[in-house]
């Protein structure tokens, strides 16, 4: 959608420049001229919000690693050193300690708006499918990171998740092994997570450029789902984009600070705050929020493997999703059907993540009492299962068929039609 | 602003998911109102400072406190903090408490470890030598390093004070308690290794505050969670200027945004 460049270096220099290593045009052409669709709202501003968290995480990690020492015996008073001693070392570290989780935040919300408005469709598959490896890299980064401090949830998680590899027939035993380097979590384990959890950021700043170059080619989506067809529907970049996304990052870090400085370890788990010890298995071990709706479909079925299969599966489906969904209109604002089943969907994501939490035995509510005299009713299994079973139902059912059930109200002719209504210019009939 | 609301209330969901995941102990801990709970509240200095002793005089026979040397007491927002002595390491108060600490230390010249009086660097000596010599004095249970217990045990400060004022209740019917397990309505699994360790009057309060029972448990329970968490004021303090700061600059392109979007419909 960038047309011809609109850049004119101005002085000797730049025009130097420009004629060796058009750096400057790139800028100009992708932050400032770049034509974007004037009906954005503010779940747009995610994009935005997660790139500034990206650097915020890179830039607290480097610091954080100037101190925290890799070493079983050593890890745990690492971090206690860097809360207590290191020079605004606690603020550092709540700040990379939350901003993993607003990180989730932030991206939950960006892939829920691609849901929502179609983001994912033709001529932008290729571009959901580099977030998708994102959120993969994302979820394997804040994995490694959590086992850093070594407290007991990071050790027990560790333990957890690496035994899931375990669960796959025939080469599980001497792929985990070979993750692990040894015979159990420890700390050649420790000394990996750490070199990989340095790696991974980088990696995802890597394919960020390529998830923005594949965005810049067809341009950015938009609430009403109708392609940009004119000048009249666009705005440059800047000043429009720069300042609604400016100001949306600082709301979002208001309620950022809000978490570092009033309240920087309600999402973390009192656990980790107590060093790992093999000997002792904590009463319920539980990942972290984001990755709990995952956790309640691995313990949804009850075969280790089964259960591993699924996880995997819940996030692999989202790489064929582009092909799945087989309705031709991309913004459910113009869905009448399935924008309910979207809602439905944000809700069981939901209700997964609480059963994720929960032990899956206890009840959701009871119905009565069994002979024994023992409570009875519906658990957070079964409601597990029933989440997970709309999890998939709605990828692969709800979607593919709703592009032939469903009679899409009517779309508007063009985005400048969509926002100005009547006074729009009419297109020549 | 819709999207504030659904953000505050996603923000609500995530805070109240990280707290649900707490053990189940026997009974809830009893809430209590502190001076430091709530987003602004502060640590009472005198009570810091009462804490210590209890600590000190009672706590420390069993528990150690190995995340903190005697400086930190004289650090901004401790016990013994004194705006005179910037540098904790001067602070008269702070110096005397590590002195009457003997510190093992060396090897000297010839290969000798040998005592000397603590300084304000050194850290708190554990009680005991290593975890195998505190089993095995306290019956095969291990006392926990009580640096960061506040942070450490869901429920917190009210979760400490109630278990140290926990000892009062008498078990259900039919739930043995075999010597030398005490009965603890607070402690998970409602057994606990660790004794009574709180008598009215033990301590003797250097301002003369009554040392009643739930008066020590209430001093220990602020002083360990100084402990626990010894930026919380100078993060309080900071935090409120960076909220004002990010509250105006929002304002500021908020208007900013108006103003550059006045004349295009969107
Ligand atoms: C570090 C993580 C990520 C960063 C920094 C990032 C960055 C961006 C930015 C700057 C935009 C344009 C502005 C906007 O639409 O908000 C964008 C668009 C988009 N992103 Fe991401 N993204 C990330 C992760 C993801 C993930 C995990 C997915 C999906 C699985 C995803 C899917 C998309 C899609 C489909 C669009 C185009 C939306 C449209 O214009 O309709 N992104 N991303």
């Amino acid at each position: 959608m960038s047309g011809p460049s609109t850049y004119e270096p101005k002085t000797p220099f730049t025009r130097w420049l420009d004629a060796r290593l058009p750096i400057v045009r790139l800028g100009w052409d992708s932050f400032v001229d770049f034509p974007t669709p004037r009906n954005l709202n503010y779940w747009w501003t995610f994009g935005g919000i997660l790139a500034v968290f990206l650097m915020i995480q890179i830039i607290t990690g480097i610091v954080l690693a100037m101190h925290y020492v890799p070493h079983v015996d050593y890890a745990f008073d690492s971090v206690e050193r860097i809360r207590r001693d290191v020079n605004y070392g606690w603020l550092i570290q709540a700040m990379h300690a939350n901003g993993a989780s607003f990180m989730f935040l932030a991206v939950y919300i960006h892939m829920f708006r691609g849901l929502y408005y179609g983001s994912y469709k033709q001529p932008r598959e290729l571009l959901w499918i580099l977030g998708v490896v994102i959120y993969i890299l994302m979820m394997a980064a804040a994995f490694m990171g959590y086992v850093l401090p070594w407290g007991q949830m990071s050790y027990w998680g560790a333990m957890v998740i690496t035994n899931l590899i375990g669960a796959l027939p025939l080469v599980g035993d001497a792929i985990r092994e070979w993750l692990w380097g040894g015979f159990s979590v420890g700390n050649a384990t420790l000394n990996r997570f750490f070199s990989l959890h340095y790696l991974i950021p980088f990696v995802i700043a890597g394919v960020v450029i390529l998830h923005i170059w594949a965005l810049h080619v067809p341009g950015n989506g938009n609430p009403d789902g109708v392609e940009v067809k004119g000048k009249g529907d666009t705005l440059p970049f800047h000043p429009y984009y720069t300042v609604k996304d400016a100001f949306a990052i600082v709301v979002f870090l208001i309620l950022f600070a809000g978490f570092v400085f009033f309240a920087p370890n309600v999402l973390g788990h009192a656990d980790n705050f107590i060093e790992a010890d093999p000997l002792i298995t904590p009463a319920h071990i539980v990942p972290e929020w984001y990755l709990l709706p995952f956790y309640a479909i691995l313990r949804a079925v009850p075969d280790k493997l089964g259960g591993v299969l699924l996880m995997f599966g819940a996030i692999g489906v989202l790489f064929v999703l582009p092909w799945l969904d087989t309705s031709k209109v991309r913004s459910m604002r113009y869905r009448p059907l399935a924008r309910w089943f979207f809602v439905f969907f944000v809700i069981i994501c939901l209700l997964l993540g609480w059963c994720g939490a929960e032990n899956p035995d206890d009840l959701v509510f009871k119905l009565g009492y069994d002979a024994a005299g023992n409570e009875t009713g519906f658990s957070f299994l079964w409601l597990a299962r029933i989440g997970t079973a709309y999890y998939f139902a709605y990828f692969l059912i709800i979607l593919p068929l709703l592009g032939f059930i469903e009679k899409p109200k009517e779309r508007p002719a063009s985005i400048e039609a969509a926002v100005l209504g009547d006074a729009a210019p009419k297109p020549a009939e | 602003m819709t999207m504030l609301r659904i953000f505050a209330a996603a923000a609500a969901a995530i805070a109240i998911t990280g707290t649900a995941l707490a053990a189940d102990p026997a009974r809830k801990p009893e809430r209590h109102d502190w001076g430091f709970s709530g987003p602004f509240g502060m640590f009472d200095r005198a009570a810091l400072q009462r804490g210590f002793q209890v600590y000190q005089e009672v706590c420390a026979a069993c528990h150690g406190l190995r995340q903190l040397s005697f400086r930190h007491l004289g650090d901004d927002g401790g016990p013994f903090h004194d705006p005179a002595y910037p540098n904790p390491n001067d602070n008269p108060v702070v110096r005397y408490i590590a002195a009457r600490y003997m510190i093992e230390d060396g090897p000297d010249d010839v290969g000798d470890m040998f005592e000397r009086e603590g300084v304000p660097a050194d850290r708190f000596p554990s009680p005991y030598p290593n975890d195998a010599a505190a089993r095995a004095s306290n019956g095969g249970a291990l006392p926990p390093d009580l640096s960061v217990i506040v942070s450490a045990r869901a429920g917190g400060a009210d979760y400490i004070r109630s278990l140290l004022l926990g000892y009062d209740y008498d078990p259900p019917e039919g739930f043995s308690v075999e010597p030398p397990m005490r009965y603890n309505a607070y402690f998970p699994g409602e057994r606990i290794m660790m004794a009574n360790p709180l008598v009215e009057g033990m301590v003797t309060y250097a301002d003369g505050t009554e040392a009643s029972v739930e008066q020590m448990a209430n001093d220990v329970t602020e002083f360990l969670a100084w402990a626990s968490d010894p930026k919380l004021e100078q993060r309080r303090r900071i935090g409120g200027m960076t909220l004002i700061f990010l509250f105006v600059f929002a304002g500021l392109l908020w208007f900013s945004y108006k103003q550059v979007w006045r004349n295009v419909a969107h």
